[in-house]
């Protein structure tokens, strides 16, 4: 009897975690209608990584968003409507993506997704978005396959040419680079889009592109391939990956005797880069997409609701301002729209022009966003603006 | 490749292997004893990591008393999973003794996201001076051998308590013929928490070293050097201590000169090893091939 309990318990416990992994925060909430009432509440859909290794990537654009929702109700909602996000956990997975996705569309009822925030989960969920006729707006899926499945897909970030073409031309104009390395995640369409982008810009510019090396996901141990990069001594070495792993990087690359500058992209942006890669990832550059140090109007009123929200001490990164940004967009959009239909709302983002936190935002014919990136300098362990590279026009 | 290359690349490999190998030596040695493939074990490794985590940082210690505060919070930890979760399907079939591992792991992962969330964290940077050392243009560092040779000393350490001591008997008995054992008045409940506490707490000493190696620990860590640990314990021949040892070691530097040749190969060729191993030798390099009577 005993042993049954206690299974049961165990079993309880587990599928507990399970739908903790699929549920995320989703919340249960009940609502007038199927998300179109309105006078009741408008549900948008959120997916993005809750749990696993890009959690906190997930938590801070759920932050962000969060604080969207409440400032949107608070003043009056959307079309006499509140407006609901319903969180849901991606793991960073593709294939949960799609699956989460399906559930948001089908069972939630959502009339529109905010996400997802990689490029990965998001090149997954774009079609089943574009065949539902969901519209779908990602704040941070830089990768330029995403917008391509369909006239339903929109995105509020730069894409992946444009930022390796800032990053490169950086390199060989600011800091006069001629010999480059790259190495990067070669199961990471995020990773990998930066790489063919800085490869082909470096190389336009004159540079030479010495030595690329790939690794997978969760390595920790990159010696063979930096072992291969050092005696072909590149001025400039291009690490497009997240920060928990770039930061690893540089910390071995410098032991394997590496003295080249590291350049890299948004996914640099973390504090955790600096506990983790030390002295090593300083005097490094990358592109962001904005940065909490702008006077802008938009930035400083985010910010001091961020800290008002979530502590004095918070300082909002990338992942929350641009979700928020793609949030309030997308919310912007609704209104225009003067309801939910998916068309309405779609055309209603086609003409869509304002300034959000991260900057101006107009869509070109691809339906991504055209806007100006920040080259980020690492200095004493911590982040500094550096300069504005804008989209040519 | 140049001679100066091929001998960091092979100390490369040494130093990726010993990681593999300390891991793998747990893996190897609960399997060998109760025959089941652990799943939980790399998490357990990261439950030590995270004990050992809080006790240098909230407490300050210093690197032995934290080492021997994680190996003991991890060994405790995997004889609480052993009788929660695995002594109440002892006598079910295998399949599902291997879904709750997995479901246990999954658990442990999960839950220390929701507890301690994601962010990886560092152990405090003095803790264990990390020294290079060269000879000549060939460099390595100390806590590479620190790992190697806590790896060769377990090894050591486990085959004389396995073949040299009481419990070892016990275990060695147990893995024969559990009902046989236990008629022979050996106390199998003991015998099986006791190889869970010392697998696990070989567990929590990879944890912590692994976690000052690659300066972070967080609740994923676990994933992949456990499939790699895995992989070792099945090359070297699994439930074999020894095998553990050369697969781990023989894995780092396979994985190390393919790298070196092509890196887009890095992510599969553990699997490529996996696939000849069980294809050419199922039990192993250092295994026997039992004829199974039907």
């Amino acid at each position: 009897m005993n042993r049954k309990i206690l299974a049961a318990v165990l079993t309880a416990a587990m599928t507990a975690s399970l739908a903790g992994c699929q549920g995320g925060g989703v919340s249960t909430k009940s609502s007038g209608g199927s998300g179109t009432a309105s006078g009741g509440t408008i549900k948008v859909g959120v997916v993005t990584p809750l749990t696993g290794q890009t959690s906190t990537f997930g938590q801070s654009a759920q932050k962000g968003l969060q604080l969207l929702e409440e400032e949107t109700n608070a003043a009056g909602g959307v079309l006499g409507s509140k407006v609901q996000f319903i969180f849901s956990d991606d793991e960073g997975k593709a294939a949960t993506a799609v699956t989460v996705g399906q559930k948001l569309i089908n069972s939630d009822k959502v009339v529109a997704i905010v996400g997802p925030l990689t490029s990965t989960c998001a090149n997954s969920l774009a079609p089943i978005c574009q065949q539902y006729q969901i519209p779908m707006v990602t704040g941070t899926g830089t990768n330029t396959k995403i917008t391509q499945a369909g006239d339903f897909i929109f995105r509020t970030c730069f894409i992946d040419p444009f930022q390796g073409q800032a990053v490169a031309t950086f390199a060989a104009d600011d800091l006069k680079a001629k010999t480059a390395a790259i190495v990067y995640n070669n199961g990471d369409d995020y990773s990998k889009g930066l790489a063919d982008a800085f490869n082909e810009y470096f190389t336009k510019k004159g540079g030479k592109i010495v030595d690329t090396e790939t690794y997978n996901t969760g390595d920790k141990d990159f010696n063979a391939q930096l072992t291969k990069v050092a005696p072909k001594n590149p001025d400039v070495m291009f690490l497009p990956d997240y920060y928990n792993t770039v930061a690893v990087i540089a910390k071995e690359a410098r032991a394997a005797g590496i003295k080249a500058t590291f350049l890299g992209g948004d996914g640099w942006d973390s504090s955790d880069l600096f506990s983790i890669g030390g002295d090593a990832v300083n005097n490094s550059y990358f592109s962001n997409h904005y940065s909490p140090d702008d006077t802008a109007k938009e930035v400083v009123d985010f910010i001091k609701a961020y800290k008002a929200k979530y502590g004095q001490d918070t300082t909002p990164d990338a992942m929350a301002a641009l979700n928020y940004d793609a949030g309030k967009v997308l919310l912007q959009c609704i209104a225009k729209a003067g309801g939910t239909d998916a068309a309405k709302i779609r055309d209603a983002l086609k003409n869509y022009d304002g300034t959000v936190v991260s900057g101006h935002i107009k869509f070109n014919s691809s339906r991504d966003a055209v806007k100006a990136a920040v080259i980020i300098k690492t200095e004493d362990g911590k982040e500094k603006f550096f300069k504005k590279v804008q989209p040519d026009a | 490749m140049r001679l100066v290359e091929f001998l960091q690349q092979l100390i490369n490999g040494l130093s990726l292997g010993s990681v593999y190998a300390l891991i793998a030596l747990g893996y190897t040695m609960v399997y060998g004893i109760i025959g089941l493939i652990n799943f939980a074990h790399a998490d357990i490794l990261m439950v030590g990591a995270f004990i050992g985590y809080f006790v240098a940082t909230d407490f300050g210690f210093s690197f032995v008393p934290t080492l021997l505060i994680a190996m003991a919070g991890a060994g405790l930890a995997g004889v609480i999973i052993e009788r929660v979760a695995y002594k109440p399907l002892r006598k079910a079939a295998n399949i599902s003794l291997l879904i709750t591992a997995i479901g246990v792991s999954l658990l442990l992962e999960n839950g220390f996201n929701w507890l301690f969330g994601g962010n990886p964290r560092t152990y405090p940077a003095g803790i264990l001076a990390q020294k290079t050392i060269m000879f000549g243009p060939i460099r390595t560092d100390t806590l590479h051998l620190i790992i190697l040779g806590t790896s060769l000393l377990l090894m050591i350490l486990l085959q004389v308590v396995i073949y040299r001591t009481k419990i070892g008997k016990a275990m060695r008995a147990t893995s024969t013929d559990k009902d046989a054992a236990a008629l022979m008045g050996i106390n199998v409940d003991t015998t099986i928490s006791a190889t869970f506490a010392i697998g696990s707490a070989l567990a929590g000493a990879a944890g912590v070293l692994v976690s000052i190696l690659y300066s972070s620990l967080d609740p994923y860590m676990g994933l992949q050097p456990g499939i790699k640990a895995f992989v070792a314990a099945v090359f070297g021949g699994i439930g074999l201590i020894p095998g553990a040892f050369a697969g781990g070691i023989l894995l780092g530097l396979i994985e190390t000169f393919v790298t070196a040749w092509n890196s887009q190969l890095s992510g599969a060729i553990a699997f490529v090893v996996l696939i000849i191993i069980l294809i050419i030798k199922p039990s192993g390099l250092l295994g026997k091939n039992v004829s199974v009577k039907v």
